[in-house]
């Protein structure tokens, strides 16, 4: 089992389609194969015993994951936005390597003699004479790794075996699904795992790729008219601009090929994803929840739960706009802190088993229980029907005082305020508690909201325990740059000014 | 020749082009056919003289998932050829597709 074989079949049954767009660079299911056993080639000439990619999005990410797979050594991608002593601390970490990186990002990697540096030009450009390789069948054998941006300590490195990606990949895409005319148009980095699924996905589906080196409101909606692109991925900060960026021109989006918008990577703003329905009616839109740890996609709500949720007066529906939907190819089962399994409307922590979910990093083994289920560290809960809610990372909640409190409940009542446009709650050691509620508030252009109002808008709505103790009011919140708000960053400006 | 099919491993028939994947299967010997003739692993050489089975020539079509009639067995085409795959001497069929909305 390994995930070379995807490509195989796609380039068997439509060798002529093409693959994948970037720029000028154009390559054929069949060429995507030549090349990525050109690359395989020059992965085992070269002793590497990873391949490394340290490059904004390019043809030379899918020749990269399928060129590793061929040659039976992992991939590993890095984010080209760490530092520079983050990024040759990681790189030490793989070596031997073979390290594929753009003129951009060349300078930021210190030389070592076990790590081989090669130009994503001349990458893509080897000689594409290699005799087919039968890729190796262990199913065991890692495809991918890649470093979770940990919170705290050394980032994490996850890794995933062929059998989780192959398992993902055969269980939820039809092989050969899209049409001759289908493209997606991918826009999150290589180093995410959505990156490397739409690669899997696409390849396995025969769909085009074409990849965007970075994301622009402006830019991804000109690349969606000129490529006719019929399917995306976003995340949440990602919809909201487009949604915006549509609002100021007026509102018309001219994308009559786009069929499918998934989302996912985090909380979508019910109030975005209800405009982003208005604003393009004939898009089926699915929410996709999903870890690295799990191979990507978990749990979908799906487009006629959007339509359904959108349109019902039956207020346990309407919600489900805000639910990540219901289990895909997996289990999901709700526990709490002491590990009993929980019914449906009781909120804990979110548990998943199934064959995608690797659940396992280098060093640290397996995170697995005896009984095979992973701990997300998500809290949510189900509905009746099996749609899953979600509330936050459990490292998130707030212990006042022996009572765990969610940072988004609150949240969700703030941003009910008329003057409120963006607010993060987070916990506040606190002597007499333990943990007080803290919140930082951005209001919106020219608004106005005092301390006092805000604080008897949460008594008003929730209980008095959820009031939060300390508001202060902030230009703009940190998020990373997949629109992840960084609540550790907000913890600590707090934590200064006390 | 009766074998033990884990999850991952590839055959190809002997008598056609095609080949498959055991994504899932019962425990246990089996005799894994295609086209009449037992499917080889690894890269075993097909057995001279053997011919397609007129009566077993129904064809196996690449991306599709077939499985037995428990569904203890589940495998993937990944290349398709002329004949028709077969566990213990019983057809296997096409397994519907659970269809899913995209999500990447």
């Amino acid at each position: 089992m390994n995930i070379a074989t995807l490509l195989d079949m796609s380039a068997e049954a439509f060798g002529e389609r093409i693959a994948v767009v970037s720029g000028d660079t154009q390559l054929s299911y069949a060429e995507l194969k030549a090349a990525a056993l050109a690359a395989a080639l020059r992965v085992q000439a070269s002793g590497a015993v990873y391949v490394v990619l340290l490059d904004v999005n390019s043809a030379a990410a899918p020749v990269a994951i399928f060129g590793a797979a061929y040659a039976g050594v992992p991939y590993v991608p890095l984010n080209y936005r760490l530092t520079r002593p983050e990024i040759n601390e990681l790189i030490a970490r793989v070596a031997p390597a073979l390290l594929i990186t753009g003129a951009d990002y060349r300078g930021l990697v210190d030389a070592r003699d076990d790590v081989q540096i090669i130009d994503r030009e001349a990458f893509l450009s080897l000689h594409r004479n290699a005799a087919p390789i039968e890729p190796a069948d262990d199913p065991r054998a890692v495809a991918v790794q890649l470093f979770t941006s940990g919170t705290t300590g050394k980032p994490k490195a996850a890794i995933l075996r062929h059998e989780n990606l192959m398992s993902y990949i055969v269980g939820t895409v039809e092989f050969a699904a899209a049409d001759e005319s289908d493209a997606i148009v991918v826009t999150v980095p290589p180093y995410h795992i959505a990156g490397i699924s739409a690669v899997l996905s696409s390849t396995y589906a025969c769909r085009r790729m074409v990849q965007l080196e970075g994301f622009e409101a402006a830019g991804w909606l000109a690349a969606c008219r000129e490529h006719r692109v019929s399917n995306a991925f976003l995340v949440p900060t990602m919809l909201q601009r487009i949604v915006d960026h549509l609002d100021a021109q007026g509102g018309d989006a001219q994308l009559p090929a786009l069929r499918a918008l998934a989302y996912g990577g985090g909380k979508m703003p019910l109030a975005t994803i209800r405009r982003a329905m208005c604003l393009l009616p004939q898009v089926d839109f699915t929410n996709a929840y999903g870890l690295t740890e799990t191979s990507s996609t978990i749990a979908v709500l799906g487009p006629d739960d959007h339509r359904a949720a959108a349109a019902s007066d039956d207020p346990r529906v309407r919600r489900r706009l805000a639910s990540v939907g219901r289990p895909g190819a997996v289990e999901i089962e709700i526990r709490d802190e002491a590990g009993k399994a929980l019914g449906s409307e009781e909120a804990g922590l979110v548990f998943v088993r199934g064959p995608q979910v690797s659940g396992e990093y280098l060093a640290l083994g397996s995170q697995l229980d005896a009984g095979g289920w992973f701990p997300t560290k998500d809290r949510g809960y189900l509905d009746a029907e099996g749609y899953l809610f979600l509330d936050g990372r459990a490292d998130d909640v707030i212990v006042r005082g022996g009572e765990n409190i969610s940072p988004g409940e609150i949240e969700d009542v703030l941003l009910n305020h008329e003057a409120v446009a963006d607010v993060a709650v987070v916990a506040l050691p606190d002597d007499q508690w333990g943990e007080a509620v803290a919140a930082a508030v951005v209001l919106k252009d020219g608004a106005s909201a005092s301390v006092l109002e805000l604080q008897e808008l949460v008594r008003s709505r929730l209980r008095s325990s959820r009031v939060p103790q300390h508001i202060v009011f902030k230009d703009q919140l940190p998020y990373n740059e997949l629109g992840k708000i960084l609540r550790r960053v907000i913890r600590q400006e707090f934590a200064d000014a006390v | 020749m009766a074998m033990v099919l884990k999850a991952g491993a590839r055959f190809r028939s002997a008598v056609c082009d095609a080949q498959v994947m055991v994504v899932k299967a019962p425990p246990g010997e089996h005799e894994l056919h295609c086209g009449g003739a037992a499917m080889l692993g690894g890269s075993a050489p097909a057995p001279e003289g053997l011919s397609l089975d007129s009566a077993r020539a129904g064809g196996t079509l690449i991306g599709k998932r077939y499985v037995n009639q428990d569904e203890s067995l589940e495998l993937l085409a990944t290349k398709g050829g002329k004949g028709t795959l077969a566990l213990d001497g019983m057809a296997l069929d096409v397994k519907q597709a659970k269809q899913l909305p995209s999500s990447d």
